[in-house]
């Protein structure tokens, strides 16, 4: 019994106040968030989150593992976004190695990588709009991700936990009529966030539930930490795929959106612009897709094909040796950090020049943007703490890691 | 291909910004430096971490105005034990630089930042956690990610990765 008295305890401040726990488990905490209510009426006096339900100690597992075999632990972490972990994981190491990676690997991460945040949003639209009570958007929006976790089987066997980028470039090369597929839902794709801002954007009810809602300022949200669409939204002009571009994102042309109102219907904005702008970068990594190897010429680190294991002697020593006491990583430190759909996923690797790294530390976006939550909703009525809570899209597999 | 060996001279090193405000301003709060990878770490004396960040904060040429990421490493056995690594980011000019502090294992203990950004809050609180490390004035030091009562500090290295059963 002793955890069940041992959560945060907190005593109502005034007489006329009472206190409200709102999950762990509520449908509209996206997970197992546990909000601390203090309620005077329907007017929130004081909010704290409380989280660490699901902390499953991937830090301290990676510890225990190959370099190579973090790769899926990575997914894990933001189950609505693997890729985009799986990237910036990749993308540390590589950086540790001084691993140059071929052109198309670099392009057709930024592919699979953009296909991820659209997926991405469009749980976060489907749920945030059902939260508020527009229940309809759901299904539309799960009808287009659909579409992408079979991309993402396509590719990779798998539909949510894809674990298909390697140390050293990617896994497979995609399958026959991948492209095409990809094609053709970048051609069909915006026609469906036309349906999706025909339900939402101008509809009285929704602007009634999120315009003026949830108010941060830009100096606020850069004090506690937010980035991505909530620091966006709040017209702080930052972006890292354009302004501190990984994985050739320097090649691309897109435009950064923001919104300076701030309030929920802002970040809203903000990503409904966003899955338009990913269909872009979609259409030019097709159009632009460069031709060549897919992995680094790196026969330590990366694992050679199948067939020339079958025939030469070196590539089955190497795959032997990767599989069975990896690679050893030069000793340093790096930190990666790529634009997640909710902001910056940072990586921290230290190595200290084994086959396993010392130190994995991941900056999960959400972790910052949820301490902005107290700031929006204190003030304001209880109803409007769920329109928030949605705004700024968390993940909780990614806030407790 | 082998990266390039770290530069660790501080002469060389002292006209990245970050560096030059800091050696003006009090070269004895500045340990040493490094740059790897791209990437700027500098050593901070322990006592003067928070004016530190402040100083960095407000710098009007180059404002690392924004708290990326608060961390630590531990060294077990090694002594100092604990690294306390702070991730400044600038939205401004687009740079990033890790400031270090190195910490004893004997009940390490170090200022807080949440005075500069409230933001540090949840990062204290996680480094807390999971590694023991104490923040003196930080508003509400209490574990966040394990239960209130557990024992121990999971990401030590002393700390077995099954648990202890």
């Amino acid at each position: 019994m002793g955890h069940l008295t041992a959560t945060p305890v907190v005593e109502p401040g005034q007489d006329r106040t009472m206190i409200l726990n709102m999950g762990p488990q509520h449908p509209s905490t996206h997970g197992v968030l546990r909000v601390i209510l203090e309620i005077d009426g329907e007017n929130v006096v004081r909010l704290m989150p409380d989280i660490g339900y699901l902390h499953t100690g991937i830090e301290k597992t990676c510890e225990a593992k190959f370099y190579q075999q973090v790769v899926p632990l990575t997914d894990r972490i933001d189950y609505l976004c693997p890729l985009t972990n799986n990237l910036c994981y990749v993308l540390a190491v590589e950086k540790l190695l001084g691993l140059e990676i071929p052109p198309k690997a670099q392009w057709l991460r930024v592919l699979l990588n953009e296909l991820t945040r659209i997926n991405s949003h469009l749980v976060w639209l489907g749920t945030h709009a059902m939260d508020i009570g527009a229940l309809t958007v759901f299904l539309y929006c799960f009808r287009e991700r659909e579409e992408i976790l079979k991309m993402f089987e396509m590719v990779s066997g798998q539909r949510m936990m894809t674990s298909y980028f390697r140390v050293g470039g990617i896994a497979l090369e995609p399958p026959l009529g991948f492209f095409d597929r990809v094609r053709d839902f970048a051609g069909y794709f915006p026609e469906k966030v036309d349906e999706y801002e025909n339900l939402l954007t101008g509809n009285p009810i929704w602007k009634m539930r999120t315009k003026g809602v949830a108010r941060i300022t830009a100096e606020d949200a850069i004090a506690l930490g937010a980035t991505g669409p909530t620091l966006r939204g709040s017209g702080v002009d930052i972006d890292l795929r354009r302004d501190m571009p990984y994985s050739s994102y320097e090649n691309f042309k897109f435009k950064v959106p923001v919104s300076q109102e701030g309030d929920v219907f802002a970040r809203y904005m903000c990503r409904v612009l966003e899955l338009r702008e990913s269909v872009e970068i979609i259409r030019q990594a097709l159009d632009g897709m460069p031709e060549g190897p897919i992995k680094a010429d790196a026969p330590h680190v990366v694992l050679p094909d199948r067939e020339k294991m079958k025939t030469q002697m070196e590539s089955l020593i190497y795959h032997f040796k990767i599989i069975t006491e990896g690679f050893a990583v030069p000793a340093g430190e790096v930190y990666q950090a790529v634009e997640s759909p909710r902001g910056e996923m940072g990586y921290y690797i230290v190595s200290d020049g084994t086959a396993k790294p010392y130190r994995v530390h991941m900056r999960s976006a959400c972790f910052g943007n949820l301490q902005t939550l107290a700031k929006m909703c204190e003030g304001r009525l209880l109803a409007d703490v769920v329109a928030a809570i949605g705004s700024i899209d968390i993940v909780l597999g990614e806030i407790d890691r | 291909m082998p990266p390039a060996p770290p530069i660790t001279d501080l002469e060389q090193l002292k006209n990245h910004p970050a560096v030059a405000r800091l050696l003006d301003w009090n070269a004895a709060a500045v340990q040493g430096a490094k740059f790897d990878r791209d990437e700027m770490t500098i050593y901070v004396d322990r006592g003067s971490i928070r004016e530190v960040c402040a100083l960095l904060r407000d710098d009007p040429a180059c404002p690392f105005n924004f708290l990326s990421d608060i961390t630590c490493v531990d060294w077990y056995p090694a002594e100092p034990r604990f690294e306390i690594v702070y991730h400044l980011l600038s939205i401004l000019k687009k740079e990033r630089v890790r400031l270090k502090v190195r910490l004893d294992g004997a009940s390490p203990a170090i200022e807080s930042v949440t005075s500069v950004w409230p933001g540090a809050n949840f990062f204290e609180r996680e480094v807390f956690d999971l590694f023991g490390v104490r923040f003196t004035g930080h508003p509400y030091l209490r574990r966040i990610l394990m239960p209130e009562d557990w024992e121990g500090h999971p990401l030590r290295k002393d700390y077995p990765v099954e648990g202890y059963r």
